[in-house]
């Protein structure tokens, strides 16, 4: 702990955004900005036979109309990864058009653009454009998407995968392990689709300014490098240094607002056109049409036991939909963020993953909150209970007995899945243990019984997971098919009065960053917090950045701004070294001053800030100055992990899933604002029981989405769900200085399969073995009936 | 349509066209954008203000429906730059992340506590049915409201 590090310091952000003072993208308003509303395909696969534009053109307040024909179209919208065909084939990356050209891929695909005075002459003008499509059959479901004669979303290839890809031991092996184990488990279910729901619906607005030849773009967004880049690169050829995106206060995220989407790209392209600002901003029908999901995996798993219950062998086959196009991380989600999990926090001496990646015809599909690992932890958490149940071996035990023993990556080396990963440390006894403690283990296991004498049914739910965060070592992402680098950047400014502006290419929606970060910088160069400002989410002040997402800003991000301070106090420790007269090595510091070891005489950090700006008396061959940009680049992911138990009721009559208590001891490595991180685990933990219980994306054999708003796709509310009782164990990241591993997935990570375990454990001696997510009273109901 | 809507305090008489709903209104027209926009089935209570004094969702509700009436909104709960005690226990208990559904919940903790000084957490958790929040998991929302009912009540 410092002054501030390990503090609960109050959020600095907080101020603003309960005086309704926040700058989220549509609060902007620009000077003769105009607004602008899309022609949407209420079709999930059509051709576009005829566009007509003429009523529409004509209709009060219009600006401008476009369409795929006009321009727009040249390049398309890139995805950020290739995952290749397990033969070498390289993946199939279909053309992804701002607007659509000829054909219609999904529901809520865009076909026109109107731009108007104010939204509502925008939205009026939309339904006066005529589009006449042809319907076509369409599939939407993965597994489907891969039979036989299944509709094609692309015209261009023989089938629709878009790759295929498996990891870990020779399958062979994994199945003759799991044949000649004394038990075997094994699981069919789907992971379905979620849709991310940030309150906040995307917004953009694209300025251009014709004298300085410069595009601006407002823009809700995670990354906003990265949307520069990607959109300036690829999407429509225009040059980076002529664009500046700035993404202010963002309400939300959760993975949806990492990509690089096609409206942000068409205003840039259409400001230039009509030469006055656009505005365009989601509404919540929208939103579930075109932000991308998360999910949808369907699962076949089996996992092998030797007498002693010890795990042999582990083997899953799954379908897991891109959607119609490939969104920005796509190809990487059910692969290098999934299938490098499935070691979990076992010892599993034989693993096997194979995937097939089906394109169908439904929004993109991409990382929410967890991405990938969510995903891997419900499989091995579900079918380690469900072994457990059928072995009648209790599943905390079966949990410690298969756990990896404890490491810390320092005096013990890390350990190697069979998997690619090298954890980096790790002590999963301890949580697990510590969490059975904290719910009292044992002692529910008789209210249990004795609750069922009562006719009430009452469940507990161990859940333990593992997930790489921090995501990554450039080479590592590099050989895995991601096509930029995930290194962070972190600049460091000192004033000439000493005071610090921070620039960061991590971008803060809802983290709080602005405090965290301060916390550290100040405590690293022993200066108070409000000497220290944090500034982010503007291209044209932050140098560079790869963004938020992958519980990487404190793990990378806060490490480059680490470097930078390294720079700033070698440096500074010169120049303290000339005005002290003495030797660099005889210097120490501390609490914000130089000392000459062993005597009163020092100088302070703003003292030596002022002499680098003002170099009158001054070290010779030191550059004026104090102002240090790095690039950190991690040498590993980081690796958080812990353990999640849940406690439910089921209604013997209804149904109905009440959760009664819910714990979750998380390991995230150092901590610098517990608050902070406390909320990110409520956060996510709710987000995880709202896919177990609530909340699911439901396509019908239209292609309709038949949930896609709020009155049909149950979020969870305040009174769905209890207070979360947090605890933690601290294994610091063993390669980065903060020792730092993440904390932004790991809620929504542990808390899914907690749910339903403790849900199947209540009906367990009623016959119930496994249940489908989200498990709602009609499906809890049906299964009670069933046995 | 001419309208005239007291905001936080002030008359503000304006030309609207019918359809516009009070949430819009007070954006675009005003430009108070503490109020926000979460949803379009009023679903959400990003939007929530106080109409006469309890609280509404400004998206479903027309601007010329508020015409003659008391509108307070986010920005008109602090007196200067001291908060109200509810966003003060908000910014204490760390009620608030991403703050983009903070002012709708601000508001209706208010109307909560104003219907119900000493409310259980059960009371608070059905209190908050309309309003979502994907960033806190609700727990520091309940505990900022428990904590600001206390503190009102002092
Ligand atoms: S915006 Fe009013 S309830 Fe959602
Ligand atoms: S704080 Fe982000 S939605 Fe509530």
């Amino acid at each position: 702990m410092g002054t501030y590090i390990g503090q609960s310091v109050k959020r600095r952000e907080d101020a603003r955004f309960l005086k309704g003072a926040g700058k989220y993208t549509d609060d902007i308003k620009l000077p003769k900005m105009t607004h602008s509303a899309f022609v949407r395909s209420p079709y999930a696969h059509a051709k576009i036979l005829s566009v007509d534009i003429s009523t529409a053109k004509n209709a009060d307040g219009v600006v401008a109309i476009f369409t795929g024909s006009d321009g727009c179209n040249a390049f398309g919208i890139p995805t950020g990864w290739q995952v290749d065909f397990k033969n070498g084939d390289t993946m199939r990356e279909p053309k992804h058009p701002l607007l659509a050209i000829d054909k219609i891929k999904h529901v809520g695909e865009a076909v026109a653009i109107v731009i108007a005075e104010t939204q509502a002459q925008a939205r009026d003008a939309v339904q006066l454009v005529e589009v006449e499509y042809e319907e076509l059959p369409c599939v939407t479901d993965p597994e489907k998407a891969m039979a036989k004669g299944a509709p094609q979303v692309h015209d261009e290839w023989t089938d629709n995968r878009s790759f295929d890809w498996c990891i870990g031991n020779d399958r062979a092996d994994v199945e003759a392990a799991i044949a000649g184990a004394h038990h075997v488990t094994e699981m069919e279910f789907v992971n379905h689709r979620l849709a991310p729901n940030a309150i906040e619906p995307r917004s953009y607005i694209a300025d251009y300014d014709v004298n300085a030849d410069k595009y601006t773009l407002y823009t809700s967004t995670q990354n906003p490098h990265l949307i520069r880049l990607l959109m300036c690169a690829f999407t429509l050829g225009i040059p980076e240094h002529k664009v500046r995106v700035i993404s202010y206060d963002v309400g939300g995220g959760f993975g949806s607002k990492i990509y690089h989407y096609s409206e942000e790209a068409l205003l840039t392209w259409a400001a230039k056109e009509v030469g006055r600002p656009i505005k365009w901003t989601s509404d919540r029908s929208e939103a579930f049409l075109t932000d991308a999901h998360g999910r949808d995996h369907k699962v076949y798993a089996k996992m092998g036991f030797d007498k002693e219950g010890m795990i042999v062998g582990f083997l899953a086959d799954e379908f897991c939909a891109m959607g119609a196009y490939l969104s920005t991380f796509a190809p990487a989600v059910p692969t290098y963020l999934h299938g490098t999990l499935f070691q979990g926090l076992y010892t599993t001496p034989l693993i096997h993953l194979n995937v097939t990646a089906p394109f169908t015809h439904t929004v993109p599909v991409d990382a929410y909150r967890g991405a990938g690992r969510p995903e891997a932890t419900y499989l091995l958490e579900r079918i380690v209970s469900k072994g457990a149940k059928e072995m009648n071996i209790d599943p905390a035990e079966l949990r410690l007995k298969n756990f990896i023993a404890p490491f810390d990556g320092v005096k013990q080396p890390g350990y190697q899945t069979q998997v690619a990963l090298q954890y980096d440390s790790g002590d999963y006894h301890t949580i697990l243990k510590k969490g059975l403690e904290k719910v009292g283990y044992d002692d529910f296991r008789k209210e249990q019984a004795e609750a069922r004498k009562n006719g009430k049914l009452l469940g507990i739910g161990i859940s333990t997971y593992i997930e790489a965060c921090g995501i990554a070592p450039s080479a590592v992402v590099g050989s895995l098919g991601a096509r930029a680098g995930l290194y962070e950047v972190g600049h460091v400014r000192i004033q000439p009065t000493g005071k610090v502006s921070v620039f960061t290419g991590a971008h803060s929606h809802g983290q709080g960053h602005e405090t965290t970060f301060s916390q550290f910088v100040a405590d690293k160069l022993g200066i108070p917090m409000d000497d220290v400002d944090i500034i982010h989410g503007d291209t044209e002040h932050v140098a560079f950045g790869m963004g938020t997402y992958g519980s990487r800003s404190l793990a990378v991000g806060g490490s480059a701004i680490m470097k930078s301070i390294d720079k700033v106090l070698e440096k500074g420790a010169k120049i303290a070294a000339h005005k002290l007269e003495a030797a660099v090595e005889d210097l120490e510091y501390a609490e914000g001053k130089w000392t000459v070891k062993g005597t009163d005489k020092s100088i302070g950090f703003g003292d030596v800030a002022l002499t680098a700006y003002v170099p009158h008396d001054y070290p010779e061959g030191v550059e004026p100055g104090l102002d240090f940009s790095s690039f950190y680049d991690p040498t590993n992911f980081t690796y958080p992990f812990g353990c999640h138990i849940a406690i439910v009721e089921v209604d013997a009559d209804t149904g109905k899933v009440v959760i009664k208590r819910f714990v979750a001891v998380d390991d995230v490595g150092n901590v610098i604002n517990p608050m902070i991180v406390d909320g990110q685990i409520h956060g996510g933990v709710v987000q995880g029981i709202g896919q177990a219980l609530l909340e699911e994306v439901v396509y019908d054999e239209n292609g309709q989405m038949i949930s896609g708003s709020y009155m049909d796709y149950a979020m969870p509310r305040a009174d769905d769900v209890p207070m979360i009782e947090t605890d933690r164990t601290t294994t610091p990241c063993p390669h980065n200085p903060l020792g730092v591993k993440g904390a932004g997935e790991a809620g929504a990570i542990g808390s899914t399969p907690a749910v339903v375990n403790a849900v199947v454990d209540a009906l367990h001696h009623l016959g119930v073995t496994d249940i489908q997510m989200p498990v709602t009273p009609q499906r809890v109901w049906k299964a009670m009936q069933q046995n | 349509m001419q309208i005239t809507i007291t905001v936080n305090g002030k008359p503000h008489t304006h030309e609207v066209e019918p359809r516009t709903s009070l949430a819009l209104f007070l954006r675009e027209t005003l430009d108070l954008t503490g109020t926000h926009i979460g949803c379009d089935t009023s679903s959400c209570g990003a939007c929530t203000v106080h109409l006469d004094g309890a609280a509404v969702k400004s998206c479903t509700l027309l601007a010329v429906q508020a015409d003659g009436l008391k509108v307070t909104t986010i920005e008109g709960m602090a007196n200067g730059n001291e908060m109200h005690p509810i966003q003060a226990a908000f910014k204490e208990h760390h009620g608030l992340q991403c703050g983009f559904c903070t002012p709708g919940m601000v508001m209706t903790a208010a109307n909560i506590l104003k219907e119900n000084p000493a409310p259980s957490e059960d009371e608070i958790r059905h209190g908050l049915e309309g309003n979502f929040c994907r960033c806190t998991g609700y727990h520091n929302i309940v505990k900022s409201i428990q904590h600001a009912a206390g503190t009102l009540n002092a």
